[in-house]
């Protein structure tokens, strides 16, 4: 009887997570729309070229990088998350001080209504080859305190260079990380730290060969400058 | 005898056609540049990248022909490959290991030659 309860629970629970996901038809679109910018389908693509050409971050594995509520929220209402866009030389203008980004030269995200963006959020979830790679770690959310976590950052490991830690603060090319913690699945953050190519073969993130306590400091200093604590009651 | 002949043949072969690296690519290493080392070091190479202003050490401006001629090839290929602390310079370069083959960071060590080196002033 028990496991009759079990199993008619896990049926429903089933049901009510596929019961969100988009028609066949539906899927086809969200396909063909977003491959217009975005690699769709595996395997990683190595070729240097076609990381200089394409227009946006790869969504194969979305499923296994982002969190479903951001998507669901930034689909309809789009925010530049890589200040100098995709591909930073491609949107780089000389000048007499040095370089800068031509922000002339950057163009949006299409929004959506609610109803679709929760469709095409659904369908990426669905999106979840690299699995593997995230079971492999073993990350359990801690935190650091901030002025440590910074210094961290931006002094010993050099993040700085290409990524922001606040809106204000921290390099162009890289995306920005005061947001990632809202944005990304923390054991992708981990994973991605650890071994950038094997997600990208062609990443502009370099491998910095750190042990897993330093992966796990820089993971919780994301956490820690993404994710407010909650205010006493 | 005839294993004798084909022995024979190969050693010739060894001799007159020696194995020899292949050369670097300076061309190939531009492209390279460009992906990898702009962001910091800038479009032309002389150390003005976009995130330069937010850096706390100056990137290398690797059109300075006095500074890039006191550097081995040698030298250049392991800050590339290890990072700015293999060298000891600043922990900002980081180490490209995870992102170019070795002979991939050869083509772009000839490529920083022929930046810094050919026709600079």
């Amino acid at each position: 009887m028990r496991t009759m309860i079990a199993l008619g629970g896990a049926a429903l629970l089933t049901a009510l997570s596929v019961g969100s996901a988009p028609a066949a038809e539906s899927t086809a679109k969200i396909q063909k729309d977003c491959a217009v910018c975005h690699q769709m389908s595996g395997p990683a693509n190595a070729d240097l070229k076609a990381r200089q050409t394409r227009k946006g971050p790869p969504l194969y594995f979305a499923g296994n990088k982002f969190r479903r509520d951001w998507l669901e929220a930034w689909l309809q209402k789009p925010t530049r998350i890589r200040p100098a866009g995709d591909f930073a030389p491609d949107h780089t203008a000389k000048g007499p001080e040095g370089d800068a980004v031509d922000a002339a030269s950057l163009s949006g995200h299409p929004a959506v209504d609610a109803a679709a963006a929760k469709e095409i959020a659904a369908y990426l979830m669905t999106l979840a080859p690299n699995t593997a790679l995230l079971d492999k770690e073993d990350y359990i959310p801690g935190r650091v305190p901030a002025r440590i976590g910074a210094m961290d950052f931006v002094k010993f490991k050099g993040c700085a260079g290409c990524h922001k830690d606040t809106p204000k603060y921290g390099g162009f090319s890289g995306p920005e990380l005061h947001t990632a913690w809202q944005r990304l699945q923390p054991p992708f953050i981990v994973s991605y730290i650890r071994d950038p190519a094997a997600w990208e073969p062609r990443t502009l993130m370099p491998n910095k060969h750190l042990n897993t306590a330093g992966i796990h400091k820089l993971a919780d200093y994301l956490r820690t400058i993404g994710e407010k604590p909650e205010k006493a009651k | 005898m005839n294993k004798l002949f084909i022995l024979a043949v190969f050693l010739c072969g060894s001799i007159l056609y020696p194995r020899q690296a292949p050369a670097a690519d300076a061309v190939h290493g531009e492209t390279l540049y460009r992906v990898y080392c702009t962001q910091c070091h800038g479009l032309n190479g002389d150390g003005k990248g976009i995130n330069a202003p937010q850096l706390s050490v100056q990137p290398r401006n690797h059109r300075d022909r006095a500074e890039m001629s006191a550097r081995t090839d040698d030298d250049l290929f392991k800050a590339i490959k290890e990072g700015g602390q293999a060298v000891n310079k600043s922990i900002l370069m980081p180490n490209w290991d995870g992102n170019m083959t070795d002979d991939e960071i050869h083509d772009v060590v000839a490529y920083l030659r022929a930046l810094c080196c050919a026709g600079a002033k």
